[in-house]
Order: structure tokens, then sequence, then C-alpha cells
């Protein structure tokens, strides 16, 4: 695995040891590619979309996310960043560093949102995410984009776009970047 | 030596490293966005008690510790101790237990004797305590603050952000502490962050307001303030405090002024980028003329509007740290 997804992982203060690559970079590339037109044909047009990315890694795929929408759309398109720490159901288990910013700049009354994550897994993230949204207004539709689904939710929440269903095993670790994506786990076998 | 306050009471700045100082200061970046919000509030204690416990005066303090429990959604019981069993002469450690019972998990304390706070936590263990100034000791929240501001305002001029300068800029800054140091509590806890991020720090003051011991503090003492105004590049004003008799220490305040106040003609020397902070209260004309006050070298207001993120940060990860209260 590269240095940058170990570095990411060891960010989040979590250990990875990659068994094996599932997707390359362009494998990455295409899903996005491909999940930008799904959200320009699901929505019409991208004119009240508001791409949210939360921290930390939905940050990078939301940029590039938007980069493609840009593109297909010929009209610039912005993705803001969502750090749900303070919005989370186990801060008192087990409080998350906090070392990342929001940044969303503008009310989100009757706007689109796409939310952005790399990974889909027990859909936490998302309630909280959720939650920390109506604090910027009510957006007319919220949409779930994630570059990996791998199950096991605890939560009745489902994506809209899926870079890729990876079923796996709940011991198992997933690392999903621009990189591309990495099975393994978190303990040294 | 404390190296992160997660879980923690803040009682003092002098046992706590870099780091902790460090993490702090980020966490109330955070913070500092949602105060920008329309909706300042997260859920992050949400159905946790604060108690905040004032039983000496305090307007900023108080207000900003109270509004920063409230926007990370803890429940606050105030005591209002002038209208409180206090007066009827029930004991500290009895008023302690009372509020105690109620089921809290921190109390934010101010009280006019030095080591309160500590006797406090000795109390109640299970419970955090915040220190909010006891007597001529310490302020820990305003030290973060005062250091959190002048990374905000010096990372602004340098065209960063105060995360990405992290406590680099710190190192070898030089920051000058005036006035009534003998009775002052933000200036204990002030040159404990200062030092442990690496600034130089040097004091100046009429030999009375100096405290006796102050050459085991990790300061110099300089005779000249002309000289030592030159020098800063941060001047920390403190308040002459009648209340702790410091007006039995200088011959009159007018000779107060005269040799140590920040006059507008000392102002005019100084260099134009040199920083003014001021804890507050402010004795206009006394410790500092309220021309020099008005000027945009007098940062004055950021240190109040960041006490609320810094007081954010420290509930945060000093309560939602706690993890086996719940």
């Amino acid at each position: 695995m590269s240095s940058t997804n170990e570095g990411q992982a060891r960010a989040r203060g979590l250990a990875f040891f990659a068994k094996s690559q599932l997707m390359s970079a362009d494998d990455v590339a295409r899903a996005l590619r491909r999940m930008a037109h799904e959200v320009v044909e699901r929505n019409h047009s991208t004119e009240s979309l508001s791409i949210i990315g939360l921290q930390s890694g939905g940050a990078p795929i939301a940029l590039a996310l938007a980069g493609y929408l840009t593109e297909i759309s010929n009209a610039p398109i912005t993705a803001s960043l969502l750090d749900v720490s303070f919005y989370r159901d186990d801060l008192s288990h087990n409080p998350v560093p906090v070392s990342s910013q929001t940044s969303i700049d503008h009310d989100l009354t009757d706007r689109t949102v796409v939310l952005v994550d790399d990974v889909l897994f027990t859909g936490r993230t998302i309630r909280a995410a959720l939650n920390a949204l109506s604090d910027w207004g009510r957006p007319r539709a919220v949409q779930l984009c994630v570059l990996v689904d791998r199950g096991h939710r605890e939560l009745p929440i489902r994506p809209d776009f899926v870079g890729k269903n990876l079923p796996t095993a709940i011991d198992e670790a997933i690392v999903a970047s621009l990189d591309g994506v990495w099975i393994g786990t978190r303990e040294a076998t | 030596m404390i190296t992160s306050i997660r879980g923690q009471s803040l009682l003092s700045l002098n046992e706590i490293s870099r780091e902790a100082i460090l993490e702090v200061l980020n966490t109330a970046e955070s913070f500092v966005e949602v105060n920008r919000r329309t909706i300042k509030k997260v859920p992050a204690l949400k159905g946790r008690v604060v108690a905040s416990l004032f039983f000496e005066e305090s307007t900023r303090t108080r207000l900003s510790f109270e509004t920063a429990a409230k926007r990370l959604s803890a429940d606050v019981l105030s005591l209002a101790v002038a209208s409180s069993s206090v007066k009827k002469g029930e004991s500290l450690r009895d008023t302690i237990a009372t509020i105690d019972a109620l089921g809290i998990d921190a109390v934010v304390l101010r009280h006019r004797s030095s080591g309160v706070a500590l006797q406090v936590s000795r109390y109640v263990p299970h419970v955090r305590v915040i220190n909010a100034g006891d007597g001529q000791h310490q302020h820990p929240t305003q030290g973060l603050l005062d250091a959190f501001t002048i990374r905000q305002v010096l990372s602004e001029r340098r065209g960063t952000t105060g995360l990405e300068s992290g406590g680099e800029l710190f190192e070898g800054l030089r920051i000058l502490i005036v006035g009534d140091i003998r009775h002052s509590r933000v200036a204990r806890s002030d040159i404990a962050a200062y030092s442990t991020l690496g600034a130089e720090v040097r004091v100046c003051a009429p030999g009375t307001l100096l405290p006796d011991d102050i050459e085991r503090w990790p300061v110099t003492v300089a005779t000249n303030f002309d000289e030592s105004l030159e020098w800063a590049d941060v001047v920390g004003l403190l308040r002459l405090q009648a209340e702790r008799g410091s007006g039995a220490f200088v011959p009159s305040l007018d000779e107060f002024t005269f040799t140590h106040g920040l006059t507008v003609e000392r102002f005019a020397r100084m260099r134009p980028e040199t920083l003014i902070m001021h804890p507050g209260p402010m004795n206009r004309g006394v410790e500092v003329d309220s021309r020099v006050v008005d000027a945009p070298a007098a940062i004055v207001e950021q240190q109040v509007a960041n006490g609320v993120p810094i007081r954010m940060a420290v509930l945060y990860l000093s309560v939602a740290g706690s993890g086996e209260s719940l």
C-alpha cells in the first residue's frame, strides 16, 4: 500500500495492514466520473447542488467529484467540508480528535445537498452529518455519495451513488482514497 | 506534567505540556467556526451539566463560560452567590456537596482565595473542575485565550491560519508583561503559557508590584520600561488591582501612570506592529491611555471574542473526554 494511505489511516489514529488492493487510482477516477454523471442525471442540473465532503476521508473525494461535475456541466462547482466530530453519538466513549475544519459558507435551505464520504459502514457518521446539516437550514433533499459501501449498517441509511459495493467481514478494514482502495485488517496477522 | 486535558480538570497552566496547550488552541479553531454560524450550537455536551460558581464578581469570564457551555448544549447550573446560602455562612465544602448532589459533570469555579480550585477538585474527584480564577494564583483559560489571540493575529498577518502555524510562531517571540504582576493570576497563567510555547517573556513593574519569588519564574525582569517597549513584539498590560490592595504598593496612581502606564507618548515611540493586550477590566487612564486602547494595535476586543471558543474547547476536551461518567 502507498505511504499516503498509511499516513491517512494513521492520522485517524488507526493502524492498517493491507491484504490486497481492490481498486487502483484509475479505477477510483473512473468511478468518480461515473458518479458525477449519475448526480447530474438524477438532478437534471447542477445549479442548486451543494457538494459537502465529510472530514477527513470524504474531503478529497468531494473536491474531486466537484471537479468532475464542473467539467460535465461547464459551470464551476465547489465543495464545502464538514467535520461531524461535535455531532457524534460516541463522543463520550471515544472523543474524536478535532483537527479539521468545517467550511460551509452558505445557507442550505432549498439546496440539494450531496454528502460525500470515503467509506459507508455503520451509517453513524452520516447520521451525525444529517443532524449537523440542519444547523445550516432546511435542504430540499440530501443525497449520499460514497466511494465504497462495505455494508454492516446500524441505522436505516442507504447511499444514492456508490463507487463500489464491497461486502466485507466486520473485522476487516477498508482504506479508500483517490490513490485507490485497499482491504486489510486493523491488527497485524 | 499534564500532556492532554482530555477528561482532566484544568486548575493551572504550570504543570501542562506544550502539546496539551496546542491541543486546546487547535480545538478552539473549530469552535471559532461554530461561533460564526447562524446556529451557534453543537450537541457535543448534550445532557451534561456544568455548574458555574463565581464566588468573586466577574463579567466577561462568567458570561463567556456560560455561553460556551450553552453552545455545547450542556445544561448550566449557575449559582448567584449573593443570593445563595453562602450568604448565610454555608461553607464552601457544603456548597460544593449540595451542587454535586444534583449531579454535575463539571464545575467552573472562581474564588478570591488562591488554591480553592485544587481544594474543590479534591472534594469532588469525579467532577472536572475548571479554574476560572483563584485569588492571585491562576486563570488558565485567560492564559490560553491570550496565546490563542496572539497566534490568530500573527498568523493572519502572515497570510496563514492559526491551525497551520501550530506553535512555531511563539519560538523567540518577545512578550513584555507590565504592571501589577504581584497580584495578577492572569500574569501567572500568561507567563506559564507563553514560556511553555517557547516565547521570551520579560516583565516590567515597580519593584513593589513584583512577586517576592520572581527570580524563580521563567522570565527576565526589566527595569527600563521605555527600552522594553521597543524590544517587545507583544505588550501585555495588567489591571492595577485595587481590591487586592495594590494601591498601597504604589505612591499614587498618577505616579504609576508616569512610570509604567502606556501613555500616548510612549505608544507613539513603539514599533507600529507591536500588539497591545489587556485582560480587562481596564482602568483607562491608569495602566493604559484610552486612546491607545482604541488604536488598531490593541487587540483587546479579539481577546474578549476568543473567550467563548477557548472555553468551549476546554469544556469539550475536559468533559467530553471523561467517558466513565456516562
